[in-house]
C-alpha cells in the first residue's frame, strides 16, 4: 500500500487548480501510489552517505553580469493577455467584499 | 465587520507577554532583475521592463544576477550571518495575479545566509539583541491596482490591473527568530529593528532603502502568551507595514486587539492581516490554510550557488563600518547634544553633515544649516534635503558666514541662489551683490544720519542707557538692506554716540 489517498490527490489538484473528475482522481491515486513505491525502492539504495541530488549536472555558480538587455515592448508583453486595460494586464476580481 | 475592540496597552501587558517576529523584505538596487536582464527601475510606463522569463512565458529560463548574490552575501555578513557553503533556489507555488509564473523563485531549505544577530538600542538606552534566523533571496511580485468597488481596495473590486515591471526584482527576506521579553518596549523594538535594517542596507549601498517606495517592507508577527504560561499563543502576521511609525503602531494595535479578544474568552485565528495606515487598524486577510501549502521544490532551472570562502572573505572586506558604531563615533567627534544629533539622524542627513564637515565646516554649523534652512527649503520643494545642495557648497557658504562676509540672513539668500543654480556661494555673493558691507565708511554715514534723526535716543545712549542703541541699529540695518554685520554696527553706534558732539 502506497499511503497515497484519494483525499490527498483531490487536495493537490485543488492547490494546482486542476479540475479532476472522481474517475480521474481514482486512477491518479493508483498512478501516484506506484510512483511513490518506486521512489521508496530508490531510497532503500540511497544510504545516508549518498547526498541528495536536486540537479543532474555537477555545476554551481552559473551567473550573469548585472547588465541591462532590451525588454519586450509593451505590445509584445501584452500580446498573450486575455484582457488588458491600457498598458496593464486586466484580471478578474481577486477577493470578495468583506 | 465589527469594530475591533482594544484593551488598554498597560492592562494587556499585565495579562499577557507579547512575542514578536519580523520578516523584512529588502529590494536590492541592482541594475537588472534577479533572473533576467530587464531593468530594475520604476517610474517608467507599466509593463515596459518585462521579458519571457519574468512574465513566466513558455521557454523563459532564469539566469542568476551575480551582483544580486554579492549584495545578498554582503547583507548576510552585515547581519552577522553565516554564509552557506551551498545554497539553492526553490519554487514556492501559488496562484495570484501578481506572480505571472504561478510560483515565486525563492529559497527554502538552503538559504544563502543564516544564524545572524543584530543588536539595537532603544531610546531608553536598553539594548535588545534580535536573533536572525535566515536571510534568503527571492524575486518580487508585480504591482496590482484594484478598480471599481467603493474603496479602491482589493475587497469588492470589480477587476484588478497588473504591472509586471517589479516582477522579478531581487529581494532579500530577513527573518528573525522569536523575540521574547520585549514587554512594553515591543512596539519600539519593531520600529527600531526595521530602522536598523534600513540603515544597514543603506550603508551597504545594496538598496535604495526608501520605505515610502517599498524598498524595505515589513511583515510583523505578534502573538500573546498568558502570564505564567509557557505555551505560545496563536500568531497573526500583519503584512506590508511600510513605515517605521506604522511598524510601531501595528505591533501595539495587535497586542491590544489580541488581548481584548483573548480576555473575552475568544481565540486568535492564525491569519495574515492587512494594515490600514489611515485608520491605524489591522483587518483580517486570508486565513492561513491550504493556501500556505506551497509545495516547495528545488528550482530545476537553476544550479546551486556555492560561494567560495575566498569570495565571502573578499566581500566581508568591503563591509562599511556598522551604522550604529558610526553614529556613536560621529556624535562623539562632533560633540553634538543628543537631541541635535538625533535630529540629524532622523532627517537622514548624517552623510550630508559628515561630508560638509569633511569639506571644512564646523559640525555645529553643518548641523544647523542642514536641519534648518536646507531642510526647510527641501520641505517646501517636496524633495530630499541632500538633493538640494552639495555638501562642499554648503561648507563654502558656512565659511563665508564665519569669515563675516555674510550674515545668516544674507547667507539664506545666497543659499537660494546656489540652489537655483546660479553658481558657487562666492559667485552668488558677487552676482547678487550680497556681501556684508565691511567698509566702515558707509556704516558710519548711515549711523550718523540715524543718530541725528533720533536725538532722544542719542541722549539716552549718552546717559548710559546702552540698550536704547537697538533703535539706531535697526534703522542702520534697514538702511543697509541687511548687508551689515549687526555686531559691528553696534560697536560703531556706541562709538559715534560717544564722540558725535
Amino acid at each position: 500500500m502506497s499511503g497515497i489517498t484519494a483525499e490527498q490527490v483531490a487536495h493537490l489538484a485543488s492547490l494546482a487548480r486542476i479540475d479532476l473528475s472522481p474517475e480521474e482522481i481514482a486512477s491518479l491515486t493508483i498512478d501516484l501510489g506506484q510512483i511513490v513505491e518506486s521512489v521508496k525502492k530508490v531510497q532503500e539504495v540511497a544510504t545516508p552517505d549518498v547526498p541528495a541530488t536536486s540537479h543532474p549536472m555537477p555545476l554551481t555558480n552559473v551567473f550573469r553580469d548585472d547588465v541591462v538587455v532590451p525588454s519586450l515592448t509593451v505590445e509584445q508583453a501584452l500580446s498573450g493577455a486575455p484582457d488588458r486595460d491600457g498598458d496593464k494586464f486586466r484580471v478578474p476580481p481577486i477577493l470578495e467584499e468583506d | 465587520m465589527k469594530k475591533a475592540e482594544l484593551m488598554d496597552f498597560d492592562k494587556a501587558l499585565e495579562l499577557y507577554e507579547p512575542v514578536l517576529g519580523f520578516e523584512v523584505h529588502v529590494e536590492l538596487n541592482t541594475k537588472t532583475k534577479m533572473f533576467c536582464g530587464c531593468a530594475n527601475e520604476f517610474g517608467q510606463g507599466a509593463n515596459t521592463n518585462t521579458c519571457p522569463t519574468c512574465l513566466g512565458l513558455p521557454g523563459g529560463l532564469p539566469q542568476v544576477n551575480r551582483k544580486a548574490i554579492e549584495s545578498s552575501i554582503r547583507l548576510g555578513l552585515a547581519l552577522g550571518c553565516d554564509i552557506a557553503e551551498t545554497s539553492r533556489f526553490a519554487r514556492k507555488n501559488y496562484f495570484y495575479p501578481d506572480t505571472a509564473k504561478n510560483f515565486q523563485t525563492s529559497q527554502y531549505d538552503e538559504p544563502i545566509a543564516f544564524n545572524g544577530s543584530l543588536t539595537i538600542e532603544l531610546e531608553s538606552g536598553r539594548q535588545v539583541t534580535v536573533e536572525i534566523e535566515r536571510a534568503h533571496m527571492e524575486d518580487d511580485a508585480g504591482k496590482l491596482t484594484h478598480k471599481g468597488g467603493a474603496t479602491g481596495r482589493i475587497q469588492g473590486a470589480d477587476y484588478s490591473l497588473v504591472d509586471y515591471n517589479r516582477g522579478g526584482v531581487p529581494l532579500v527576506e530577513i527573518v528573525t527568530q522569536m523575540i521574547e521579553g520585549g514587554e512594553a518596549d515591543s512596539p519600539e523594538i519593531g520600529k527600531t529593528y526595521v530602522a536598523a535594517i534600513r540603515e544597514i542596507v543603506k550603508a551597504l549601498g545594496v538598496s535604495n532603502a526608501r520605505m515610502e517606495e517599498g524598498n524595505v517592507r515589513c511583515d510583523a508577527n505578534v502573538s500573546l502568551r498568558p502570564r505564567g504560561s509557557n505555551i505560545l499563543g496563536t500568531r497573526t502576521e500583519t503584512k506590508n507595514v511600510n513605515s517605521l511609525r506604522s511598524v510601531e503602531r501595528a505591533v501595539r494595535y495587535e497586542i491590544q486587539r489580541q488581548a481584548a479578544l483573548l480576555s473575552a474568552g475568544g481565540t486568535i485565528t492564525q491569519e495574515t492581516r492587512h494594515w490600514h495606515e489611515d485608520t491605524g487598524r489591522t483587518s483580517a486577510g486570508r486565513p492561513k490554510s491550504d493556501a500556505d501549502d506551497y509545495r516547495y521544490f528545488p528550482e530545476p532551472d537553476l544550479v546551486p550557488v556555492a560561494p567560495s570562502r575566498e569570495w565571502v572573505e573578499e566581500l566581508r572586506a568591503t563591509l562599511p563600518e556598522p551604522p550604529a558604531a558610526r553614529r556613536k563615533r560621529l556624535q562623539a567627534a562632533w560633540g553634538l547634544a543628543n537631541l541635535e544629533f538625533q535630529d540629524v539622524v532622523n532627517s537622514d542627513l548624517l552623510d550630508a553633515v559628515e561630508a560638509t564637515v569633511a569639506a571644512g565646516a564646523t559640525p555645529q554649523a553643518a548641523r544647523k544649516w542642514w536641519t534648518g534652512e536646507v531642510a526647510r527649503l527641501a520641505n517646501v520643494a517636496g524633495v530630499a534635503a541632500d538633493s538640494l545642495v552639495r555638501p562642499h557648497q554648503l561648507a563654502a557658504l558656512i565659511e563665508l558666514v564665519e569669515a563675516g562676509t555674510l550674515t545668516d540672513r544674507l547667507a539664506r539668500q545666497v543659499l537660494e541662489g546656489v540652489i537655483a543654480g546660479e553658481g558657487t556661494p562666492l559667485e552668488v555673493v558677487e552676482s547678487r551683490g550680497l556681501a556684508v558691507v565691511s567698509d566702515d565708511g558707509p556704516l558710519i554715514a548711515a549711523i550718523d544720519e540715524a543718530l541725528a534723526s533720533q536725538p532722544d535716543v542719542l541722549a539716552k545712549i549718552r546717559d548710559g542707557k546702552v540698550q536704547a542703541a537697538g533703535a539706531v541699529i535697526g534703522a542702520v540695518m534697514k538702511a543697509m538692506r541687511g548687508q551689515a554685520d549687526a555686531a559691528r554696527v553696534r560697536e560703531l553706534v556706541l562709538e559715534r554716540a560717544g564722540t558725535a558732539e
